[in-house]
């Protein structure tokens, strides 16, 4: 689950750490005043969206050369222009893709004198099982390109579980950002204290790009970047409040009431199968024969017909969805609750495009007398294969 | 010969009087007569549990005491997620050489502590998030589907369970067969890697070939593929076939495993393929050919 920059710079606030002063706005009424509580002179008008690459966007209704989602005012007066500009419309940036999204909040920082960009972010560091700091002295710039083109200049220090930041450890992310000063002893509090934020509400990454060192030698988090573990929410009310779904595809939201794995894609073929692996498998396949997948689709283990009769409504409801595809390979699923959740979700919404289905393991044969007996049409399959073949072909027509 | 578990392996189940956990259950001592000694409840230690079709199992308040009066020396972990770390943590500490946790959903910084532990042990751990690990006619632990397994040559491990019925139905199809199944799981922080799998397929000398499949998210594929490279120097090789899921994944997007993740330009598809491959792993495009892709390996 992600939330915006001034949620998260509120969150690292309340665990000690330096952030500027700022307001969120959703009106443009309110700039003005969010304006003036601050100490200026400079102020930054921040688009709040789930997306990165803000500061080198382009607003869909603005003319090409107009700024981007983020701009620095020397006045109030600048500021509301520039608010005005922004709140409403449609930001473009590289990771929005084409359709952009709608700027619903913005934020009104208090401007700061950078000296130096730092790069530092926290992330599950998979290869040795630990919470691990990635950090930079080439922040505020794309750190894939950093770690593409110049590899030497990121450096990982993993956090021992029983220990947590440690002295040396603080000393190790302070030698590879090159801190010193005012900044160095900014540091003994500030890697501390993003450790405890990132372990206590279990994030999944906690990025900091730019870190700052201003020209009074402090250290400040100037933007963050925080996503959290899904499947830690259900130890975190004060975290789920957070959620903004105006962010978020209405499908996956109705996906993730149940609980169901749900990822929406361009392509029109739908999906709906048991298991990460064989969801991602069976997006491939139907590539591999020329089309493409409507969506992502992992009813999971565990699901009763109910939860199953849920996702296959979602699946439906997509306008796009030209054919349907259901891949079962039943292990901890059992394909009679498929069948069953299948047959109760055409029969309340119709079916008027074709369905193919594949089920095999776990009380195939019962589940194939379900679907055979239900009079609905559905074509058979006899493996993946076959499945792919056939949906595809069904579309073709 | 088999790797991990054979007939003799005894298995505990931590979680039993759950649906999941007695549903699996029925169907592991249904499978060869798995040896399943025993379940764990901590307020129904005495008890027993008993099946759909009248088997029965007695129930132990902790994994220690059951340990101690059945002898296991596996482990079955069917806890829901708020509970499994702890459950682990009880299995280890009551050193369980091996313990299969199938329990979703398990908080990433739950597995960090999980793991900080199993370090310091002598247990191994298969999971979480993965289906479990079978030897074909001899012993299930886990939610496999034992009707598609046939006693054979085969090698397989896997990142994703469904794809791992995959792999053993279409080399049961093609006569092959299987010697262990290994599913390792879909989570980013878990027990038993692909590496460590490799390494006893290629010790094992009833393995005559191997299927690997991987899924797009961190580095475990290449780092396997570095391995088969080295060990293969060593003049240790066997035929391979291999699978990546993921290939039409979006960037930046999870794909139900919480490890199957495109990030910070890592993890991708093409360069797991382009790893597995130069390391003599034919990489079938289809999930649907990996049986007849490693017949033609093996034909050479």
């Amino acid at each position: 689950m992600n939330i915006h920059e001034y949620q998260a710079k509120a969150l690292l606030k309340g665990f000690g750490a330096p952030v500027a002063q700022g307001v969120p706005v959703l009106k443009i009424e309110e700039v003005e005043a969010a304006a003036k509580s601050l100490p200026g002179p400079l102020y930054v008008v921040k688009s709040q969206i789930h997306a990165g690459g803000r500061g080198k966007g382009k607003f869909k209704e603005l003319g090409p050369d107009a700024k981007g989602g983020v701009r620095l005012a020397k006045s109030i007066d600048e500021a509301v222009a520039f608010a005005k500009e922004m709140l409403g419309n449609t930001l473009v940036t590289a990771q929005t893709g084409p359709a952009g999204k709608q700027v619903n909040r913005l934020y009104i920082e208090d401007g700061a004198d950078i000296d130096r960009e730092l790069y530092c972010s926290l992330l599950v560091d998979r290869s040795v099982g630990r919470v691990a700091f990635v950090v930079s002295t080439e922040g505020g710039m794309d750190i894939e390109a950093v770690a593409h083109d110049t590899p030497e200049k990121i450096h990982t220090i993993a956090i021992d579980p029983a220990t947590g930041v440690t002295a040396d450890d603080v000393a190790n992310i302070s030698k590879a950002l090159e801190l010193s000063g005012a900044a160095a002893e900014d540091a003994k509090s500030l890697f501390p204290i993003l450790y405890k934020a990132f372990s206590e509400k279990d994030m999944a990454l906690l990025e900091i790009n730019p870190l700052i060192v201003m020209k009074n030698g402090h250290l400040r988090v100037l933007d963050a970047k925080v996503s959290f573990d899904g499947n830690a929410l259900f130890r975190h009310d004060d975290v789920k409040a957070l959620r903004d779904e105006t962010e978020e595809d209405a499908k996956e939201i109705e996906a993730s009431k149940w609980d169901l794995a749900y990822v929406a894609l361009d392509g029109n073929i739908g999906c709906m199968v048991n298991g990460a692996g064989l969801a991602m498998a069976t997006m491939d396949i139907i590539k591999l024969y020329g089309k493409e997948p409507a969506n992502f689709c992992d009813v999971g283990g565990g699901a009763g017909k109910e939860k199953v009769a849920a996702a296959f409504k979602i699946i439906t409801a997509d306008p796009k969805v030209e054919g349907i595809l259901v891949n079962i390979f039943g292990g901890i699923m059992k394909c009679d609750v498929i069948a069953e959740g299948v047959v109760a979700a055409v029969q309340e919404v119709g079916l008027k495009v074709p369905l193919v289905v594949r089920l095999e393991g776990t009380n195939v044969e019962l589940g194939k007398k379900i679907l055979n007996e239900s009079g609905l049409a559905i074509t058979a399959a006899d493996d993946l294969d076959d499945a792919a073949k056939k949906i595809v072909a069904a579309i073709k027509g | 010969m088999s790797i991990i578990v054979n007939k003799d392996t005894k298995v505990l189940v931590q979680g039993l009087t759950g649906k999941t956990g007695s549903f699996h259950t029925e169907q592991a001592l249904a499978y060869y007569g798995t040896k399943m000694v025993g379940g764990i409840h901590p307020s129904k230690g005495g008890t027993n549990w008993t099946g759909s079709k009248g088997e029965t199992l007695p129930i132990f308040a902790s994994v220690a005491e059951a340990k101690e009066k059945t002898g296991a020396d596996a482990s079955v972990i069917y806890v829901p997620p708020a509970g499994a770390a702890d459950a682990i943590i009880e299995a280890i500490e009551a050193e369980i050489p091996f313990i299969t946790c199938i329990t979703e959903g398990i908080p990433v910084m739950d597995m960090v502590r999980v793991k900080a532990k199993l370090e310091k042990s002598k247990s191994r751990l298969l999971g979480p998030n993965c289906p479990g690990i079978l030897t074909p006619e001899e012993c299930k632990i886990g939610i496999m589907p034992g009707s598609i397994f046939r006693k054979g040559s085969v090698g397989i491990v896997s990142r994703s369970g469904t794809l791992t019925y995959e792999a053993v139905f279409q080399t049961s199809n093609e006569g092959l067969g299987q010697t262990t199944a290994v599913g390792i799981g879909g989570d980013p922080v878990k027990g038993t890697e692909f590496i460590d799998v490799l390494e006893m397929f290629l010790a094992d000398p009833a393995t005559t070939s191997i299927i690997m499949i991987g899924e797009i998210g961190g580095s475990a594929e290449e780092d396997a593929a570095q391995f088969l490279i080295d060990e293969a120097k060593k003049g240790r090789r066997k035929p391979m076939a291999g699978f990546i899921a993921g290939r039409t994944a979006p960037k930046g997007r999870t794909m139900g495993h919480a490890g199957a993740v495109v990030s910070g330009g890592k993890g991708d598809a093409e360069s797991k393929i382009a790893a597995m491959e130069a390391a003599g792993i034919r990489v079938s495009p289809s999930p649907a050919r990996l049986g007849k892709t490693l017949v033609e390996v093996l034909k050479g």
